[in-house]
């Protein structure tokens, strides 16, 4: 008898979105596994925000499904797809700006831990709230600057804090927009070393443009052009097909 | 490079002036009875009143970024309980006090789930086309005096004690009703709930990536301030003993919203502070002149454009800039 075979983390099917005549998901499928690295590659304007966007319930797909361990998700609200483990960070830092880093990070667990329709004692006080967030700043070494307002973070720390805050609601599955945009090549490095660190424990997408990142920390890899999957599988493979020389590189070619 | 560290609101700094705001408001009467008591003890009942009201609206625009520009349509259905009660023969306030109270929540439940869909200067408008949706209801109702409004001919009572007879007795159940409702807002600004509705206020879209539903946090906050501006309303009818659609017109509205600028947006006791320069401006204006609105007018615009923090962050700038030396 063969074994049941478990359901991926998410699972997407078919998914389209088009923008009145712009389609910019043209028809998606892929999942990732448990503990599985997926990095999504292909050039601006491919559909990678967009295909975010809709897993992560911010833009409503125009048609297929999207399913998180199991469950079709297609047509939950954000929050309750957060609820269900999924974290994202975005392309564009996306953080409280008048909260110190502490905070940012500490409503995320917030979120994860107890009810938050209480009116009474100050949230900012409660120490496993800090403690959780600081553990969370502490991976992305962020640790030093927990009482600064993230308006204050330099751009390489606000990503990084970015990250912390997707830590800290223990994701089943994380979604990482171009988490390398904009930093220098030593804070990419040392991002790098983080998602290392991070990889097995969940089950994440990456959306990537700095390939020394991708063929480092990927397991597979799918490349998106004009809103479709033009190859998807191991690095080595994806590296070694034509299709993607040519889509990559055929602007050189003509 | 200088990093200021505020993991607490900005209120939480300076515990002093709301102190100080309170002992003034306390001591207030005694100094009254040296001169126009009576007229005095009506002028701040007043401010007290409308303070609790722009309290709440502070902790809507202040804390969390909904600038509702109907926030008097809660003062009126708050005095309309009281009034229309009262015209029944019911004036007792364990009655009247939760009538004014849950209607006006009910209200911002119905209103807030149409409004709270709506961003920024959508929402401005939608507050204020609810605001006038109610004027013109208490305008109709005919039996209840329509457009003349209507008298209250009894004062709310407690058990049936008259506790609001005396206008000294009045003045400090109101100073009681402002302290409550100050601490009230407190204690949401600085709770879990409150800095969920503070993040919403910053970055709705994280926040709700982070699992919080917005919407609904908003609408619990929307509800808490609709019923502080109903409790506003339960003590106006009382003060005035008197009610007219005039209480919810839009000019109410931004008048509310102008005492929250000039106190200080998001500081909770800059709401007091507002109330009581508003009131004690128009107050002093229209007896230099009938024109009052003239100089009343201007005067709010170069505050409220000059003295960003309003006028306690007026103090607070000047302070900075002597000890930058
Ligand atoms: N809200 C929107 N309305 C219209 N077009 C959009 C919208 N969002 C994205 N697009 C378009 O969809 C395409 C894909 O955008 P995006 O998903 O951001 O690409 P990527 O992240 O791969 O760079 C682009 O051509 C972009 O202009
Ligand atoms: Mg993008």
């Amino acid at each position: 008898m063969a074994e049941p075979v478990p359901n991926p983390v998410l699972k997407i099917e078919n998914l389209r979105k088009n923008f009145g005549g712009l389609v910019v998901t043209d028809g998606i499928s892929l999942d990732i596994n448990a503990g599985e690295l997926h990095a999504v590659i292909g050039p601006n304007g491919a559909g990678k925000t967009t295909l975010i966007n809709q897993i992560s319930g911010l833009l409503e797909p125009s048609a297929g499904a999207i399913y998180l361990n199991g469950e079709d998700v297609t047509a939950l609200p954000p929050n309750r797809r957060a609820a269900l483990g999924l974290a994202r960070s975005f392309q564009i830092t996306s953080v409280l700006p008048r909260f110190s880093a502490l905070e940012n990070v500490a409503l995320a667990v917030q979120a994860r831990s107890g009810s938050s329709y209480s009116f009474t004692g100050r949230a900012d006080s409660e120490t496993a709230l800090n403690d959780a967030a600081m553990q969370a700043l502490t991976e992305v070494s962020l640790e030093s600057r927990a009482d600064v307002l993230a308006a204050h973070l330099s751009h390489g720390e606000k990503r990084a804090l970015e990250l912390a805050i997707a830590l800290a609601m223990q994701p089943k599955l994380l979604l990482l927009d171009e988490p390398m945009a904009g930093t220098g090549p030593e804070e990419s490095e040392r991002l790098i070393v983080v998602l290392q660190r991070l990889k097995g424990r969940f089950a994440m997408m990456l959306v990537e443009h700095d390939m020394n990142a991708v063929f480092a920390l990927a397991d597979r890899i799918s490349v998106l052009t004009y809103g479709r999957i033009l190859a998807s599988g191991a690095p080595a493979a994806v590296r070694a097909d034509p299709a993607v020389m040519t889509a990559y590189l055929g602007e050189e070619l003509e | 490079m200088s990093l200021s560290v505020t993991a607490a609101p900005r209120a939480y700094k300076f515990e002093a002036v709301p102190i100080a705001i309170f002992l003034v408001l306390a001591l207030a009467p005694v100094a009254a009875s040296f001169g126009a008591e009576s007229y005095l003890l009506g002028l701040f009942t007043r401010v007290m009143i409308y303070g609790i009201a722009a309290l709440a609206l502070d902790l809507l625009c202040g804390y969390g970024g909904l600038v509702s520009f109907g926030h008097a349509a809660f003062v009126g259905i708050g005095a309309y309980s009281v009034a229309i009660l009262g015209s029944h023969g019911i004036t007792d306030m364990t009655v009247t006090l939760p009538v004014a109270l849950i209607v006006s929540a009910v209200f911002a439940f119905l209103t807030g789930t149409v409004c709270l869909r709506t961003k920024s200067v959508y929402f401005i408008m939608i507050t204020l086309a609810f605001g006038q949706m109610i004027y013109f209801v208490a305008g109709s109702l005919s039996p209840y005096g329509g457009d003349d409004g209507l008298t209250v001919s009894l004062r709310s009572t407690l058990f049936g004690f008259p506790v609001f007879e005396n206008d000294r007795a009045l003045y400090y159940g109101v100073l009681l009703f402002l302290l409550a409702s100050y601490l009230l807002c407190r204690a949401i600004v600085y709770s879990r709930f409150g800095r969920v509705f503070r993040g919403a206020r910053e970055n709705p879209t994280r926040m709700a990536t982070i699992g919080y539903d917005v919407f609904r946090y908003q609408r619990v906050a929307y509800v808490i301030a609709g019923a502080i501006g109903g409790l506003s309303g339960f003590l106006l009818a009382n003060a005035t003993e008197f009610v007219s659609p005039a209480y919810m017109s839009w000019q109410r509205s931004g008048e509310l919203i102008i005492m929250v600028l000039f106190g200080g947006l998001g500081t909770l006791h800059g709401a007091i502070v507002g109330a009581a320069a508003f009131l004690l401006l128009e107050d002093l204006l229209s007896g230099v002149t009938e024109n009052w609105k003239l100089i009343f007018g201007p005067m709010l615009v170069l505050i409220v454009l000059f003295a960003r923090g309003g006028l306690l962050g007026l103090g607070q700038s000047i302070k900075e800039r002597f000890s930058r030396g």
